[in-house]
């Protein structure tokens, strides 16, 4: 069996290796959920690379219809076919669009099938999939044919929580809340992007980004893509670590704050926050 | 195998059922994981925990269930004392360190943290209440949380002073706790799936050219309920007085509620309601606006949600001149049936934990009024009150 340990550019924690390995052990869907920001559509890429399959992506929109991810009869176009009198409107099969899940289900190697963002659709969404990933096969009323996993897929499946998920559905899968990182695992994760960077760069941009993270009241808190964004413009715009530590009250707002604020208010915040404490020291 | 664990989390109100068991089995039985115990505690929890509200529910059962798995003696291993110090230099400022050492000294403190370790382990089903909560502990006080941070030994998280189950990092997820704006988030939403019942229907477009062809060329015309929030709410939040330790939850679920509902008027009251409310908590007594008013103003198809502590003196619900603000000619108790009576469909949510609801006249007074509506202000709490509103 095969099993998942992180890659050169995913740092998995213990217990996400062995959520992700139960799943793919005993062929169930895995549930990731998490802050945004921690990595829960990346996992499914980094698996598909670290096993060496493909990844076939599914992203849910509030509209998707869990009948899209099987089969999409197309009858307009067959109407108009039928109209101008081609030859392919004999064959209903011409007009059957496959979805994600047949692709997933008739691909020559199990992939990886990643459903993203499953709570973003309607509530009875993951319902309408519960026998279709229970059984990894569906029925196609147009053609009359089953269509049937050869190898079952290894499915993740991502939630933000907007949407209370169904029991039944919960019950089908495993499950991984993906923490925020502490600081050596975001050690860990740095140097796997920024192998190299300068340890007091590193050292004065995660306090800095912790620091953030503590401050009461910050609407969007700042995580580890918007970290990695910033480091990444920290480097470009060659910004050294003493800048960083400075810590000029005048200038408590970091060097190019944008990459890890992402609201209006919370960038007032900072700047209020600033200015109470300039007062502070003069007075 | 397992079944008394099984059992231990389904009294903690887990929702886990014999297929997550047998999943848990199967996986033991394929060896997915070797056999330690930390392997074997990210297994179970995987494979009996589908939502993060319940992992720490699961980590108390863990504990008690798997006492001593792995041998006390990680604890009974003298804490370094150069690196207690190193981060007590790095924690206190030198006023604490001077009353670090009023007390005792470093070897006061040092005994005393091992003690406190000790005691936690001990008592962790009781709440864990030593280490953090802050106040008087030495430890706590200082933002100082010994199970938040790796206690000697090796950077790999298994052998830590204090086992992972034990840290409890998911406290903050529990349902019945936490005030987090995403679970209000969650738990509001609930509002939202009936919004569609009954509203308006609007032509599909879409589905009606997609059975028209089904029809090969048939007119069929398809109709949906139009997508939009038909619910309308009166959001009447306590300020001042004895709900200043809760204004921040308030104020999460007043900033959760806001991108809820299309239709949030909101009003801010004092402890009671009286013949008018403000519009504005900064300038009350600029913008106010009677009771009379607003029931001509906004009929009977708004739901009214209050939120407050409902703890003030009895006499100011019941007594004309009650009020801790101004004169009042007729008592609140009047003007809150007068509400209820307006918006039949009227929750109170409280954030005074429901336990102490027994010992405080006042909360007795306003449930009797609001016929037992009140419900805590907690994601559970709220989830029932919504449940209530939506009847």
């Amino acid at each position: 069996m095969q099993r998942f340990e992180g890659t050169d550019s995913y740092v998995a924690s213990e217990d996400l290796q062995v959520a992700v390995n139960a799943a793919i052990a005993l062929e169930r869907p895995l549930l990731v959920k998490g802050e945004p920001g921690t990595g829960k559509t990346i996992l499914a890429h980094e698996i598909a690379r670290a096993l060496g399959r493909d990844l076939i992506t599914w992203t849910i929109k509030s509209t998707t219809k869990a009948q899209q991810g099987l089969y999409e009869y197309d009858a307009v176009s067959r109407l108009r076919d039928g109209q101008l009198g081609d030859e392919r409107v004999h064959d209903i099969g011409n007009y059957i669009k496959p979805g994600k899940l047949w692709e997933a289900f008739t691909a020559p190697a199990a992939p990886v099938l990643l459903i993203d963002e499953i709570d973003k659709a309607d509530i009875e969404f993951p319902n309408d999939l519960l026998l279709e990933l229970d059984r990894m096969e569906f029925y196609v009323y147009e053609t009359r044919q089953v269509i049937r996993a050869r190898e079952r897929p290894i499915v993740v499946i991502t939630s933000n929580n907007e949407k209370e998920l169904p029991d039944a559905f919960l019950r089908r899968c495993f499950f991984h809340y993906i923490r925020f990182p502490d600081r050596e695992t975001m050690l860990r994760i740095i140097d796997v992007h920024f192998p190299g960077l300068e340890r007091a760069l590193i050292h004065e941009a995660l306090s800095v980004f912790f620091d953030i993270r503590e401050v009461p009241g910050v609407k969007k808190r700042p995580s580890t893509g918007e970290l990695l964004d910033w480091l990444k413009l920290l480097l470009a715009e060659e910004i050294s670590a003493e800048v960083l530590q400075s810590r000029d009250p005048r200038k408590l707002i970091p060097p190019l704050a944008g990459a890890l604020l992402k609201h209006e208010e919370d960038v007032h915040l900072l700047e209020r926050l600033a200015f109470l404490h300039r007062r502070e020291r003069q007075s | 195998m397992f079944f008394s664990f099984f059992l231990g989390l389904k009294a903690a109100g887990i929702p886990v059922s014999l297929r997550e068991h047998l999943a848990l089995l199967e996986a033991l039985e394929k060896r997915v994981v070797a056999f330690d115990a930390d392997s074997f505690y990210f297994l179970a929890r995987a494979a009996l925990v589908k939502d993060e509200r319940y992992l720490d529910r699961f980590d108390r059962v863990f504990a008690e269930c798997f006492k001593g798995l792995d041998g006390p003696d990680d604890l009974k291993r003298p804490l370094p004392e150069d690196w207690l110090k190193k981060l007590a230099e790095r924690l206190l400022s030198e006023e604490e360190k001077r009353s670090v050492l009023a007390q005792g000294g470093w070897e006061a403190l040092f005994k005393r943290l091992q003690e406190l370790l000790a005691e936690q382990k001990e008592r962790h089903a009781g709440g864990g209440k030593w280490i953090g909560t802050g106040g008087t502990s030495p430890f706590g006080a200082h933002g100082y949380n010994p199970q938040g941070i790796r206690m000697g030994g090796s950077s790999q998280g298994n052998r830590t002073a204090v086992k992972i189950w034990d840290r409890r990092l998911f406290r903050n997820l529990d349902d019945t706790v936490e005030l987090g704006t995403r679970n209000f988030k969650v738990a509001l939403r609930r509002l939202r799936r009936f919004a569609r019942e009954g509203s308006a229907l609007e032509l599909d477009l879409d589905d009606t050219v997609r059975a028209t062809a089904h029809n090969a060329g048939w007119l069929e015309l398809k109709l949906v309920p139009e997508r939009h929030n038909a619910v309308k709410i009166l959001l009447f939040i306590d300020v001042g007085g004895s709900m200043e330790d809760h204004v921040r939850s308030s104020e999460e679920l007043f900033s959760a509620a806001r991108s809820v509902f299309k239709h949030l008027v909101h009003f801010y009251f004092h402890n009671c309601l009286y013949e008018s409310v403000w519009r504005d908590a900064h300038r009350r007594h600029i913008e106010e606006l009677g009771l009379v008013e607003l029931f001509r103003t906004y009929d009977k198809s708004y739901r009214a949600v209050l939120v407050g502590d409902a703890s003030m003196s009895p006499y100011e619900i019941e007594k004309p001149g009650g009020s801790v603000e101004r004169w009042n000619d007729e008592p609140g108790a009047v003007w809150l049936s007068r509400l209820f009576a307006a918006y039949p469909r009227s929750v109170w949510l409280n954030p005074v934990p429901e336990r102490y609801w027994g010992s405080m006249p006042s909360i007795a007074i306003i449930r009797g009024l609001i016929e037992d509506r009140m419900f805590a202000l907690t994601p559970q709490g709220i989830d029932r009150a919504m449940r209530t509103l939506s009847r």
